[in-house]
């Protein structure tokens, strides 16, 4: 009944060298085919977005006559923060993916396969990034359907874009690490609930910082939706003041950093737990 | 190296406090290369934490353990270039097809794209897969599905397999035909793997050696042959219609001459005797003189129910029904 399988070779140690790079990629690769296959996932976490744009864009239309927002129209102001907002929320889920394939086997013969850990959270993170990228223009082309005109041409176009990418992978990787640690869908509804909404309402994404209350003000100061948000408005509407905006995304590229470190210490929590 | 499997002394507590439980108190054994290697044992008794354990992906509190050589604490990196594992709960991943899933995992232990076509090929073809190999996998059956699960496991060539519960839930057909591929295996390819069941037969019929584990410890081990050879004559089993009069029965049995090993399990009796057909009237009249009503009365050779019985002193039956059996360790 059964002839003998073929042999492979073993990867090489300098194939293995390479190897955690390329894991990455084929994992990202398995993300993607998994969103290809069942797009409405995309544009089920483009609704809210939606909402946030077309509706308070058109709600609160004459809020921007108040000083301090300038002379542009709300939608204007409103646009980019909810592009980074967006990426933010999406992110809140991103942990959604582990939880599945820790409910299967599928965590558990990664974790004992030659898979790296940093792989495995780069594989995620890259994935989430990706995302955000299509997600956020979508949301920023809307944006510009509805009526939003900006200055800032390709380079405030990039800066928002990156900025949307910067603080989703943040989120991503916090995501991660609470899907790690607690093992739960209701953690990451949990994260969503309890961090990102109130994060999006204590920043300038919606409101000019100088009509903040004194404490939303200090609290938007140290909030990396904030950081974003600022990035890509000051880029977007043209002459900015491109050291506050490197600065900014600099501080995001540090928090990428320490998160997605955080997060690839995590899976000692949940290997400590099986 | 003697062994592909080395275990000894391992102890797993999972938590702390007044809520710790006592997974594994102090599981050994040796796996000889080539073998298939039973470890035995109702629901809860420690199975998949020794698995993980061997397979890195949890550590134990006490112990140690060498697979294909390699200490499992010391050098985990090389452990997982030996092993395939087949976790007890599905791993293929349901939303790509066949060949995606080998692909992807091929890729995983940087295999070069001509092995991963095939030695895919191959395994697909000899699970009997290929016919779906391009379909989803989600739209599998559940015994394609599980076996699916070891060909990704096999597919970098281990040197032993961790087989968690291959065949629970499958049907009887599935089932058998699961039990032909891993027979195949070791034949074939000379790998040597530990495979966990709760199915007394499936261990009989596919381990060359196994242990009973219950509670968190090995109870028994030895070939299915040598753990029911020490059992001497064959096994009688007196259910009675009334609980109520287990004391009444096992006494009365004890009078019959060629009884042994009485033991009482609800309203079951079990017992031991030098030759079942001999002595199975005395042992119905000595019932009827005591007027115990009976439900039922079978007499076996012995099986690895009765090792198991010997050994853990409650039937597998009803240990397996008792569930959740990590004994509670004082805070
Ligand atoms: N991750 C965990 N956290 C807490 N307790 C656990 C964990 N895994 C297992 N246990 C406990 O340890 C004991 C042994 O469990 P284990 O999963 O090893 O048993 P098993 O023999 O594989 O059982 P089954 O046949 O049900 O799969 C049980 O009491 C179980 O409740
Ligand atoms: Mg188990």
């Amino acid at each position: 009944m059964s002839a003998t399988l073929a042999p492979v070779a073993p990867a090489r140690p300098d194939v293995r060298r390479g190897l955690a790079l390329r894991q990455s990629v084929y994992l990202i690769g398995r993300s993607l085919r998994i969103l290809r296959r069942e797009p409405v996932y995309l544009a089920f976490t483009l609704l809210q977005p939606m909402v946030w744009l077309l509706l308070f864009g058109a709600l609160f239309e004459r809020v921007a006559d108040l000083p301090g927002f300038g002379d542009i129209s709300y939608l204007e102001y409103l646009t980019p923060g909810v592009v980074v907002m967006t990426a933010m929320m999406s992110a809140g889920w991103a942990g959604t993916g582990f939880i599945d394939d820790m409910q299967r086997g599928v965590m558990d013969r990664n974790l004992t396969s030659p898979v790296s850990r940093g792989a495995l959270i780069t594989g995620a993170l890259a994935y989430q990034a990706v995302v955000t990228v299509v997600q956020s223009l979508i949301v920023f082309g809307v944006g510009l359907l509805a009526g939003a005109r900006y200055d800032g041409g390709p380079a405030g176009v990039l800066v928002v874009l990156l900025c949307a990418t910067l603080l989703a992978v943040i989120f991503a990787a916090l995501s991660c690490a609470v899907a790690l640690t607690l093992r739960s869908q209701e953690s990451l509804i949990g994260v969503s609930q309890f961090l990102t909404l109130p994060l999006a309402f204590m920043s300038t994404v919606m409101m000019a910082p100088a009509l903040l209350p004194g404490w939303v003000g200090t609290v938007a100061r140290y909030n990396p939706v904030d950081w974003a948000a600022r990035a890509s408005r000051d880029a977007l509407l043209g002459d900015p003041d491109w050291s506050a905006v490197f600065g900014r995304a600099a501080l995001l590229a540090a928090l990428t950093l320490v998160m997605a470190w955080l997060a690839t210490r995590a899976f000692r929590a949940y290997q400590r737990s099986v | 190296m003697q062994h592909a499997i080395e275990a000894e002394g391992l102890v797993k507590t999972y938590g702390k406090g007044a809520k710790a439980v006592r997974a594994l108190s102090g599981v050994g054994f040796a796996v000889p290369r080539g073998t298939v290697f039973g470890l035995l044992g109702p629901n809860g008794a420690g199975k998949s934490t020794t698995t993980k354990i061997l397979t890195t992906l949890s550590t134990p509190d006490d112990g140690t353990a060498a697979v294909a050589g390699l200490d499992v604490a010391r050098e985990p990196g090389r452990v997982r270039r030996a092993i395939g594992y087949v976790p007890q709960k599905p791993c293929f991943d349901p939303t790509a097809t066949g060949r995606e899933n080998l692909t992807l995992q091929g890729h995983v232990h940087g295999l070069s794209r001509s092995d991963i076509r095939a030695r895919g090929d191959q395994l697909l073809e000899r699970f009997g897969l290929a016919d779906a190999a391009n379909r989803v996998t989600k739209t599998w059956s559940g015994g394609m599905q599980r076996k699916l699960d070891v060909a990704l496991a096999l597919l970098h060539q281990p040197r032993v397999l961790f087989l968690d519960e291959p065949t629970t839930g499958l049907d009887p057909e599935a089932r058998a035909d699961m039990w032909a591929e891993i027979s195949g295996v070791t034949r074939a390819d000379g790998v040597t793997i530990l495979l966990t069941t709760h199915y007394l037969e499936e261990a009989d019929h596919l381990a060359d050696r196994l242990v009973i584990i219950d509670r968190g410890q090995v109870v028994a081990e030895g070939t299915p042959e040598e753990l029911k050879g020490g059992l001497d004559g064959d096994a009688v089993q007196v259910e009675l219609a009334d609980p109520g009069q287990q004391t009444a029965a096992s006494a009365a049995i004890a009078t019959v001459r060629g009884v042994g090993e009485i033991s009482v399990d609800g309203a079951r009796l079990h017992a031991r005797v030098g030759d079942g057909a001999a002595t199975l009237p005395a042992l119905l009249a000595a019932l009827e003189g005591a007027s115990v009503p009976l439900a039922s009365v079978t007499v076996a050779r012995p099986s690895l129910d009765d090792v198991y019985l010997r050994h853990a002193g409650r039937s597998f039956h009803s240990a397996d029904r008792a569930g959740l059996t990590g004994t509670e360790v004082a805070a």
